[in-house]
């Protein structure tokens, strides 16, 4: 049962198409980030939802109730800033209770609500503190338990962690996934890292130039992108073009040596250019064995990452890139040396979306 | 590296010269009311002088009128200009800018055309309409500084991201004003009320021109009648204005210290 519905959602700015055709249904206490470049219509999205933009046409619900026509403070909706936004001039108490006061609860309940949203975000001992007294990663905690103090139908971040540095935004995303999971309130999440929304999310909704690319779980999304934007932009990818031998029976040739696709072959015709997908850990060096692709190449490149050694193969044409882990007692491979690359039949995808990057 | 520093010492002296010889010598000169000693006495004269208290509490009076209807006028402007209409910011800012660009003497011969005592909106004809026209041609002249102190204020906080937090919390536009712009342009609008302090309480133009008792006309009167008073009046005048600076710096600096503190 959908939750949150939005329907067929536009958004013009000036000649600008921001959001267009945009449909989705978040159920209840359902996690779910937006993702993509900067400039793809997620955060303008999620202003619809919280009412700070209004749609030029579609339909938001709510629970059931079309809240298009109402106004931000009017929804019942809890917002986290890039910025924190927490008010400078109150104590972290006072944030807190901000939405309570404007509600006008009794003193006594705005007092443990207080407390206990401080508890939940681990800084009880930070209430009578102002936000400049605070650490980046405190002070976005401190906007997640004001957002939250209200019990909104639905939270919305935007951005959270963008400001904050690469330890605490780890340690932090986790936090704010733990509190998600605890109070079941259904978030959306817009974020432009793509591990982050990978390793928070239920589900993750992929935009590009303001349309959904794709929606699906983390997994789905990394495992079986369906565009060649959704591929590239999650996680790194390696991008063949080749030509399609024999549709029916999955057979392709790339730089002039014939690999076999086991997945999406109904996607394929015959003769066609076609490209293709491929993660660089489905491919290990070396022959492989029988029911396996194998192509021959020469590697052109080798990067130390540490854990990973990432080495790029070059055909004629194409290039793949992969990683191998590090083993300390062996050297990485040398420049220049013809080798084998080999990987499964399922793991070479097919691309649609012809025509778009 | 020497160098540059005796040079800027240098130049701190010449110019300390400058300002302050003329400062010292007034001072000097305010002191000799009576023949062959220094004394106060001409400070005395003045500060017990009637006709000084009553202009000056009226000056008094109607300046802090200006700050708190001035005030009222340019924050929700400035607010609403910063949040919703950006594209009417170097409108806005022109026509603040104007009252510098405008003599104050051309402004209240426009003012006496239009509003007076035969004209479709008399203001001029009775004391109290003439007050109300004289303190609202102060907050005109008072514009430019306040408008750029509060506009100054409003940029310093994230004022479209704190109003959208307010909203997303339930939070009408009045609560929002009062209860989250408004405290944190603090500092904005202390040093924007002590600069309208110090603009309105010497303004000498329009008040005499309006012939309102008010105190920029008494410092003329004294000015061209006695010989030692004025100095001393130049030298309170001097030390008010300093006290109002002082006061800004202390408030301005004490905004973090004192919040800190408190808890």
């Amino acid at each position: 049962m959908a939750f949150l519905e939005l329907e067929n959602l536009q958004k013009t700015f000036g000649a600008n198409n921001v959001v267009q055709g945009f449909d989705l249904s978040v159920a209840q206490g359902e996690f779910v980030s937006f993702l993509g470049p900067s400039g793809c219509g997620k955060t303008t999205t999620l202003r619809m939802v919280a009412g700070f933009e209004h749609p030029d046409a579609g339909c938001i619900r709510i629970g059931g109730k079309d809240v298009t026509g109402l106004r931000a403070n009017q929804r019942h909706i809890g917002m986290v800033f890039q910025s924190y936004a927490l008010f400078p001039n109150m104590t972290v108490a006072e944030n807190v209770a901000y939405g309570l006061k404007i509600a006008r609860r009794p003193a006594a309940e705005i007092r443990q609500r207080v407390e206990e949203m401080l508890a939940l975000i681990k800084l009880p001992a930070m209430a009578q503190r102002y936000p400049h007294q605070l650490s980046g990663g405190q002070q976005q905690r401190v906007a997640l338990a004001r957002a939250l103090s209200v019990n909104p139908q639905v939270l919305l971040l935007d951005e959270p962690l963008s400001a904050l540095d690469a330890k605490i935004r780890i340690s932090l995303r986790e936090e704010i996934r733990a509190v998600q999971r605890k109070l079941g309130i259904t978030t959306i999440y817009v974020t432009h890292d793509q591990e982050e929304a990978l390793s928070i999310s239920d589900r993750i909704v992929v935009m590009n130039e303001g349309r959904i690319d794709q929606v699906g779980t983390p997994f789905e999304i990394y495992n079986r992108p369906r565009t060649r934007f959704v591929a590239s932009f999650v996680g790194t990818l390696n991008i063949l073009q080749g030509q399609v031998l024999d549709a029916a029976g999955g057979r392709i040739l790339i730089d002039g040596q014939e690999v076999q696709v086991t997945r999406g072959q109904s996607d394929l015709a015959s003769g066609k250019i076609q490209a293709f997908a491929l993660r660089p850990e489905a491919v290990t060096l070396g022959d492989g064995g029988v029911g396996r692709n194998r192509l021959r190449g020469s590697i052109d490149q080798v990067s130390f990452l540490g854990s990973v050694v990432r080495i790029r193969v070059k055909l004629k044409d194409n290039a793949i890139l992969l990683d191998t882990f590090n083993n300390p007692g062996v050297a990485p491979p040398e420049f220049g040396r013809e080798v084998d690359v080999n990987f499964g039949t399922e793991d070479l995808l097919v691309l649609d979306g012809a025509g778009r990057d | 590296m020497k160098r540059t520093r005796s040079f800027s010492w240098i130049v701190m002296a010449v110019c300390a010269i400058y300002f302050l010889t003329p400062l010292i010598c007034t001072f000097e000169f305010s002191l000799r009311l009576k023949r062959g000693v220094y004394s106060f006495a001409a400070y005395e004269n003045v500060l017990g002088d009637s006709h000084f208290q009553a202009s000056f509490l009226y000056s008094t009076v109607l300046s802090v009128a200006t700050i708190v209807f001035g005030t009222l006028l340019v924050v929700p402007t400035a607010y609403w200009v910063q949040l919703r209409l950006p594209r009417f910011r170097p409108v806005v800012e022109f026509l603040t800018l104007m009252p510098l660009v405008i003599p104050a003497i051309i402004l209240v011969f426009g003012y006496v055309r239009i509003y007076n005592s035969s004209s479709i909106v008399p203001m001029t004809s009775a004391s109290w309409s003439t007050d109300v026209l004289l303190g609202c041609s102060y907050i005109t002249l008072a514009l430019p500084y306040m408008y750029r102190a509060i506009d100054t204020g409003l940029q310093s906080i994230d004022v479209k991201t704190l109003t959208e937090a307010a909203e997303s919390l339930g939070a009408k536009w009045p609560s929002i004003l009062f209860g989250v712009i408004l405290p944190n342009l603090r500092v904005a609008i202390i040093s924007s009320a002590f600069l309208t302090f110090a603009t309105v309480i010497g303004e000498f133009t329009i008040a005499s021109l309006l012939d309102r008792p008010a105190f920029g006309p008494y410092l003329q009167l004294v000015g061209a009648n006695r010989a030692y008073e004025p100095s001393a009046l130049a030298v309170i005048t001097f030390l008010i204005t300093w006290g109002c600076m002082g006061v800004i710096q202390l408030l301005g600096r004490g905004r973090r210290g004192i919040s800190a503190s408190a808890y």
